[in-house]
């Protein structure tokens, strides 16, 4: 545990609060950004280099983008009259801290069972290259198919309803 | 005590307290667009799990923790595309993205 993590962990975290917590969604928007190249840092600080640079390219480059790009177009920027809090927020609140808890007591609990390896893991991008054509090639395909159904299908559901049919 | 001085613990404990901090938020906002950003910080809360489990685990060079957490990526930005796109088509029909005001479900 050193400086570092302590720093990364920071950051990631009051990203994340921010995002949750700021009332214009652009704010919200770019927090969120903070929260997700934390979240990179905090993987490349966990020698898990090809991971930290998907996420800084799939995550950053492309749905903080995609998440402005939403705001944008439906006129989020403005502020709500009612308030960006629903009336039972508590209830929200008091679920999301039980589940905190819960998962921080068994954290706690479960100390002395976890795995501590010191070493770092010898992995290379050829490495996970061989393997995700090799043993992982079948969710890859899937994958891949799951990408081009979801890129469809958001294009569908998202396209105008006007041209000729209804 | 040893807490603090396993760092896979503290990992686990920051991906913890983000995956409430996404729930709270998915739960607690009226936006739509808000709800899905509290989605995205769960799933990376998870991701931030295997590859700690991946990092500290006994067998780094099988791959496992590393390969669901690319998989998560890619399914996680899927997720992305079609979330926004449905904000987009409800937005286009009900001229709003709060929750709350998005009660019917005959169109």
């Amino acid at each position: 545990m050193n400086v570092v993590f302590y720093l990364l962990a920071a950051l990631t975290i009051a990203g994340g609060l921010a995002a949750m917590l700021l009332k214009h969604l652009i704010h919200a928007a770019l927090a969120v950004t903070v929260a997700f190249a934390g979240l990179a840092l905090l993987f490349l600080q966990l020698d898990a280099q090809f991971a930290g640079f998907a996420q800084i390219l799939v995550y950053i480059g492309a749905v903080a983008i995609l998440i402005v790009f939403a705001i944008l177009l439906t006129h989020g920027a403005e502020l709500p009259r009612g308030g960006v809090f629903s009336g039972t927020w508590f209830v929200g609140l008091a679920i999301a801290a039980g589940v905190f808890a819960v998962l921080g007591w068994a954290v706690l609990q479960s100390v002395h069972a976890l795995p501590q390896q010191t070493a770092a893991p010898a992995v290379t991008v050829h490495d996970i290259g061989n393997a995700l054509v090799g043993s992982y090639v079948l969710p890859l395909e899937i994958v891949a198919l799951l990408l081009t159904a979801a890129t469809i299908g958001a294009v569908i559901v998202a396209m105008h309803e006007k041209a000729g049919q209804k | 005590m040893t807490a603090l001085t396993s760092p896979l613990t503290g990992y686990l404990l920051v991906a913890a307290l983000l995956f409430a901090i996404g729930l709270a938020g998915a739960l607690v906002r009226r936006n739509a667009i808000m709800v899905l950003i509290g989605i995205e910080l769960m799933l990376n809360a998870a991701n931030l799990n295997f590859i700690a489990f991946w990092r500290y685990g006994p067998h780094p060079e099988a791959l496992t923790g590393m390969m669901f957490a690319i998989f998560s990526i890619a399914v996680a930005a899927a997720e992305a595309a079609v979330g926004l796109g449905l904000v987009i088509a409800i937005y286009r029909h009900t001229n709003t993205t709060e929750l709350d005001k998005i009660n019917r479900m005959k169109g």
